[in-house]
């Protein structure tokens, strides 16, 4: 099993209280409140009534792999992690979200396989949302 | 208003190097000028549209300086290796509608001898996809492969089959990188990149560069050249579609109805088709989304020599296309309408010129089928279509 690198995300003015929230263990998702629509990535306008009326909860942290890649050298930060899972995780809530799968052995990972949030701490006060298969 | 006959190409030059440590750029980007006016049989002087990405430089402003030009009309449009067919159109609409007579579209890189190439600043994305280890192209088309093998059934042989049908093609190409054929058995054991891709499913890292003379027909008339007549154009910008994304389409979906459309025909009446290459899948899901088969059922349709030219159900890339051929910059797009038009002029080699080229389609998709790509779709037929 590889030990992933945890790279700091790019906090900008538009993510800020995203990234703040995973300190705390919460994948906080925002949802329009005109039209309903949950929106990925986060954002000041809903990109599909442009309100500002928008206002934000917390996600289950369960989902599905939509699809995913076995990555055999990583690059960069990457360089030693051995073979990892990039993935796309299809949330409860319906955004498909760009992700690693961890705590299974690559050649495991499957279409449609549940999983669930793991947090890993960036030491810079914000966290990066992993899945790992549900038991 | 359509751009039907509104422009012919009239010249084409595809940089015949692939490695080209002691050229700058600029050099190539010169090069394939030249080479393309005087294919068309005209000269820098001439030019008075200038088109390019926006990976050169301060884009028109530095070429227009460095070629020494004053275009009357320009335009930096970057959709990624799709870049150049989305010039060709824009310089089809531009000239329809009165604006210049001459355009000249160029690309250069250097990719393999000493990358050069764009630093893009982040987008709002960033953040959320740059912490996960996804280095480069591959790793997110492979996204874009599991999700059509899952949801279709598509085999890694069946996506062998396309590299296997560009090398067939790309062992008559002197220039060619790798100018050899392999077998799927070759494909299969080639290293894995990034599951399901293997290494050979990868398009070449080539430096070189091509350039692309689009005329009105008031210019194409007085030239000797047989000019490609341009027929259709479609474009399109496929995305995550606020964290929707759909892995399994391509923006040929949108720019393939959209040419089609405009230049009057239909999937039937294409003699030969240049379809983009950056991996197998690429390709498999282009064919798809032009609907030269129906959705899903690509890999049939490319098994057992169905892309190979010149009797294959769609003759592809006969060039060896950026599989085996050439992807100068990481850009497959402006030899994708190279080979095109050699097709429709006869000078394809002669093992894999189709036979009275009438009708061809040249694809592009550039960026990433795993996040957000741009898409366009040309048509282009002889002279007298």
């Amino acid at each position: 099993m590889s030990t992933l690198p945890n790279p700091a995300p790019l906090v900008t003015q538009a993510n800020k209280a995203f990234w703040d929230a995973t300190a705390e263990g919460r994948f906080q998702l925002q949802r329009c409140n005109a039209c309903d629509t949950v929106l990925w990535f986060p954002r000041r306008q809903c990109p599909s009534c442009w309100t500002e009326n928008i206002s934000t909860f917390d996600a289950s942290g369960k989902g599905i792999i939509y699809s995913f890649a076995v990555i055999r050298k990583g690059a960069m930060l990457y360089k030693e992690a051995g073979p990892f899972v990039v993935a796309y995780v299809e949330l409860a809530e319906g955004p498909r979200v760009m992700t690693n799968i961890v705590e299974c052995d690559v050649d495991a990972v499957k279409v449609g396989m549940p999983v669930e949030v793991v947090w890993h701490d960036t030491g810079q006060g914000n966290a990066l949302y992993r899945f790992r298969p549900t038991a | 208003m359509s751009i039907r006959g509104a422009a012919y190409i009239a010249g084409i030059y595809e940089h015949p190097g692939r490695d080209l440590p002691d050229k700058t750029v600029w050099d190539i980007h010169i090069d394939v000028a030249l080479g393309a006016l005087a294919d068309a049989g005209l000269g820098m002087e001439d030019v008075d549209a200038l088109f390019c990405d926006g990976t050169a430089g301060f884009g028109v402003l530095t070429l227009a300086d460095y070629f020494n030009i004053n275009p009357t009309y320009v335009d930096s449009t970057e959709t990624g290796g799709s870049s150049y067919l989305a010039h060709v159109g824009h310089a089809a609409a531009a000239i329809a509608a009165g604006k210049c007579h001459v355009a000249l579209v160029t690309l250069a890189g250097k990719p393999k001898s000493g990358w050069q190439g764009p630093s893009f600043s982040p987008g709002p994305e960033a953040a959320f996809e740059q912490v996960w280890g996804m280095m480069g192209a591959p790793h997110s088309y492979a996204l874009a492969a599991q999700r059509h093998m899952y949801e279709f059934g598509t085999t890694a042989e069946q996506l062998a089959e396309i590299k296997v049908a560009a090398s067939i093609h790309a062992q008559y190409n002197p220039n060619a990188f790798l100018p050899y054929a392999v077998t799927i058995d070759d494909v299969l054991n080639s290293p894995m990149v990034a599951d399901p891709l293997h290494r050979l499913d990868c398009c070449v890292v080539t430096d070189g560069g091509g350039a692309l003379v689009v005329v009105s027909p008031e210019v194409a008339k007085k030239l000797g050249k047989t000019n490609a007549k341009i027929l259709g154009h479609g474009e399109a910008v496929k995305h995550t579609n606020n964290g929707r994304i759909d892995l399994t389409h391509t923006g040929a979906v949108y720019s393939g109805p959209r040419a089609f459309a405009e230049a009057g025909v239909t999937v039937k009446d294409i003699n030969y088709a240049s379809i983009y290459d950056s991996f197998t899948i690429t390709v498999l899901q282009t064919i798809e989304d032009l609907g030269f088969c129906e959705k899903g059922k690509g890999g049939a349709f490319v098994a057992d020599g169905g892309l190979v030219a010149p009797f294959g159900k769609l003759p592809f890339n006969t060039d060896g296309g950026g599989l085996c051929n050439n992807h100068p910059s990481n850009r497959g797009g402006i030899t994708k309408v190279i080979e095109a038009v050699r097709q429709l002029r006869g000078e394809a080699h002669e093992k894999v010129q189709v036979p009275n080229c009438q009708i061809a389609l040249a694809h592009g998709t550039g960026g990433s089928l795993g996040s957000r790509h741009g898409s366009v779709t040309l048509i282009l037929g002889q002279e007298d279509a």
